[in-house]
């Protein structure tokens, strides 16, 4: 049996992570589920806690955003009510990347209506020729 | 197909690839792998003294432990990766998974290993973000195409 634990990012506009609980629940399956600030965590076997996750993606797709876990939710080592408080680690890369989550959903509703984004031309690094000639043409000034 | 991804522990990038139906090789798989055994013998990430000796696979033994313990982390995703994504610079490398010669040699392990190898910028506006995810869907497409071949 492999268990594993996903954390269930929600970032929507319509879904909240109460509703996901909700929806969890009546699915009625062996999983463990933790409500969070962020979203939900659900720990249990591979292959349900994939198909349970699969159906709650549905609720938003664009706003639900999905990843794995290597603790399981309440972990001591790393919930906040037994290390006396602060950030959990991990907490921050979250956020960074919370604050991105709406860019993203925006870019994949962009992606599914067919869109194709301009592509900005990659900024190169001065080229070392062009940089002796630049040279040389100071010298000849000086 | 197996996507390695940098940071390794990237919601966003983990995500993607699970949405674009490839397999994501992220951190906190092989995290989960050590806390789940049996005996917890050095909490919180059971790094027990035989990891670092694992991580001179990749780095000499004058190489600080620290460098080598992660290095026996990332092995398993280094070797099974198929593709990769990699985010240049992110600023998450500066938090938790901090350590600048790691992240440096993970990023050149994944290089010299030649497999189809995407770098990207973390987008910081809408239209920046639109074609972070269009390169990506792209990418993972070509490989499904390449992998049916």
């Amino acid at each position: 049996m492999d268990t594993i634990t996903k954390m269930v990012v929600i970032n929507s506009a319509k879904v909240l992570p109460s509703d996901v609980v909700i929806k969890l629940y009546e699915s009625n399956a062996d999983v463990m589920i933790k409500e969070t600030c962020f979203g939900v965590m659900v720990s249990g076997e591979r292959a349900i806690v994939d198909a349970l996750l699969g159906s709650i993606r549905k609720m938003d797709p664009y706003g639900i955003f999905i990843k794995e876990r290597g603790f399981s939710p309440g972990e001591p080592y790393r919930c906040r009510a037994t290390r006396r408080g602060g950030a959990r680690p991990g907490f921050h890369a979250l956020e960074t990347e919370n604050k991105i989550l709406p860019h993203i959903a925006s870019a994949l509703r962009a992606l599914d209506k067919g869109e194709i984004p301009v592509q900005k031309p990659h900024k190169r690094k001065l080229d070392v020729e062009k940089l002796k000639e630049i040279i040389k043409e100071s010298e000849v000034t000086q | 197909m197996k996507v390695f991804i940098y940071p390794t522990n990237s919601l966003i990038l983990s995500d993607l690839v699970e949405r674009f139906g490839h397999e994501p090789l992220a951190v906190m798989q092989e995290v989960g792998k050590k806390v789940r055994t049996q005996s917890l013998d050095s909490p919180p990430m059971n790094i027990t003294p035989e990891d670092p000796k694992l991580g001179l696979k990749y780095a000499a033994v004058e190489v600080p432990s620290g460098v080598r313990g992660r290095m026996s982390l990332f092995d398993p995703l280094i070797s099974n990766a198929e593709a990769a994504i990699i985010v240049r610079d992110p600023v998450v490398s500066f938090g938790c998974m901090g350590c600048a010669r790691t992240n440096e040699l993970v990023n050149f392990l994944i290089r010299a290993k030649k497999i189809p190898l995407l770098e990207l910028d973390y987008p910081a506006t809408e239209d920046e973000a639109k074609e972070f995810v269009y390169k990506i869907s792209q990418f993972l497409k070509n490989l499904t195409a390449e992998g049916k071949k």
